[in-house]
């Protein structure tokens, strides 16, 4: 390879400065995945019917977005431009099979209720869009950071998102309830009369909730920072 | 007969893959601020999917299925199998398409290239798994859910034109609208859901 004789400049491969800070903040509000780049949002709404999904899929992308990114930053010289998008789907590929393995060993039932959408995170365009705008022209230090940014904005967003739908569709939260009904868990709500009175919404289960709730966000989130409002 | 009919009916309709599990959302935002751009995308989505299902159908049984060539389970392999056969098969559509009709090429662009990352083909083939078709029904399966996809992008398309002389708020503009709409349209969709498919 012609490109191992050149002398990279003399400065240390692993920093956290300004730059490096940004990489992580500015996905989480400025160029949110969800709420503004618009990628990944398949899987954004169809699992947060309950936060326990919610977070085991936010952990499942954050995983394979940092270490696809390095990955393919580590080869981004030696993958020929006209094979790479299959380059790297088989990478992110591999790294889901890993991820799919691994739920079905520890983490059987959420397995279970995630069904496709494990193998969805291959599509997820988040994955393949941070590959080809950030990872292809990075350095893998950067590239980590900047997977672990964007896996954050999407997992915030998740998370934000399954709390609405299984606070007032199930009247729990992590399965455990707090409002409405009888009580399995912490404390019996029936004999507390603010807390009996909630009737369960099934709307917010159902997918169309999803969709209102991740409308209301970009609404509040472009509202509080209007330099995000579509002008077009 | 009557079943493939009936697996087409309800892959369109009932389980519509945009609006009932909301696959290739990513593409169906993006690519839905004119009805002809979403045309286009549309139709390349019924050809995909109908192509790309029966070869992942065979691929899954007779290469990965315990009963295959290998007689082993390998179906750990699935993923990258089935996602390498979509983005050859679009490669090779893309190339098809180019030297035999370069009008439609033309017509389609770039949405040809964009179909390999649009979860509705991976994730067809995926439920095409899990539900256990046979050879036949996974084609049904494959057209319908590419034309219930078509069929939900060029209506929010339509209704993404007429909007956009509306008076909305700035910040619910574009974006916001465009999920607000999907969601209605989903809650329209799952009317669909009392149909008893027997009937037909």
């Amino acid at each position: 390879m012609a490109d191992t004789t050149i002398v990279q400049p003399k400065e240390a491969a692993i920093k956290f400065g300004k730059k490096e800070r940004k990489l992580i903040t500015d996905p989480l509000d400025d160029n949110n995945p969800i709420t503004v780049q618009v990628l990944g949002i398949c899987s954004a709404l169809a699992v947060t019917t309950g936060m326990k999904n919610a977070l085991v899929m936010a952990v499942a992308v954050i995983f394979v977005l940092v270490f696809s990114n390095v990955i393919t930053s580590l080869l981004r010289k030696q993958i020929p431009k006209q094979v790479r998008m299959i380059v790297q789907l088989v990478i992110i590929a591999a790294l889901v099979t890993i991820v799919e393995l691994t739920l079905k060993a520890i983490a059987f039932d959420s397995y279970k209720q995630l069904s496709v959408f494990i193998g969805l995170i291959i599509t997820n365009c988040i994955i393949m869009g941070r590959l080809e705008a950030f990872a292809m022209a990075n350095k893998p230090w950067e590239s980590a950071l900047d997977g672990l940014g964007n896996g954050f904005g999407y997992g915030i967003i998740l998370i934000i998102v399954a709390f609405f739908r299984e606070f007032f569709g199930k009247g729990e939260l992590m399965g455990a309830k707090i409002i409405g009904g009888t009580s399995d868990y912490l404390l019996d709500t029936s004999s507390i009369a603010w807390l009996g009175w909630y009737e369960n919404n099934n709307l917010m289960v159902l997918f169309p909730s999803a969709m209102f709730v991740i409308a209301v966000l970009i609404w509040a989130h472009r509202a509080w920072n209007p330099k995000l409002v579509d002008v077009s | 007969m009557g079943d493939l009919i009936n697996i087409f009916i309800k892959s369109a309709f009932i389980e519509n893959l945009a609006l009932a599990y909301f696959l290739g959302m990513c593409s169906y935002l993006a690519v839905s601020k004119t009805v002809k751009t979403a045309f286009g995308l549309g139709l390349a989505v019924i050809f995909v999917l109908g192509i790309t299902m029966p070869i992942n159908w065979v691929i899954n049984t007779w290469l990965l299925g315990e009963n295959g060539i290998f007689q082993t389970d390998l179906t750990f392999l699935r993923f990258i199998l089935f996602i390498a056969v979509i983005a050859s098969m679009v490669q090779l559509v893309e190339m098809v398409v180019e030297k035999y009709s370069p009008a439609l090429y033309n017509s389609l662009g770039i949405f040809l290239p964009l179909i390999t990352v649009n979860c509705a083909i991976l994730g067809g083939s995926l439920f095409m798994v899990s539900k256990e078709y046979n050879f036949a029904e996974s084609v049904a399966f494959g057209l319908g859910g590419g034309f219930g996809w078509f069929l939900a992008i060029v209506a929010i398309a339509a209704i993404r034109e007429k909007i956009k002389y509306s008076d909305v708020p700035p910040a619910m503009r574009g974006l916001g609208m465009a999920f607000l709409l999907t969601g209605l349209m989903g809650m329209a969709f799952m009317g669909l859901m009392g149909i008893d498919p027997a009937a037909f």
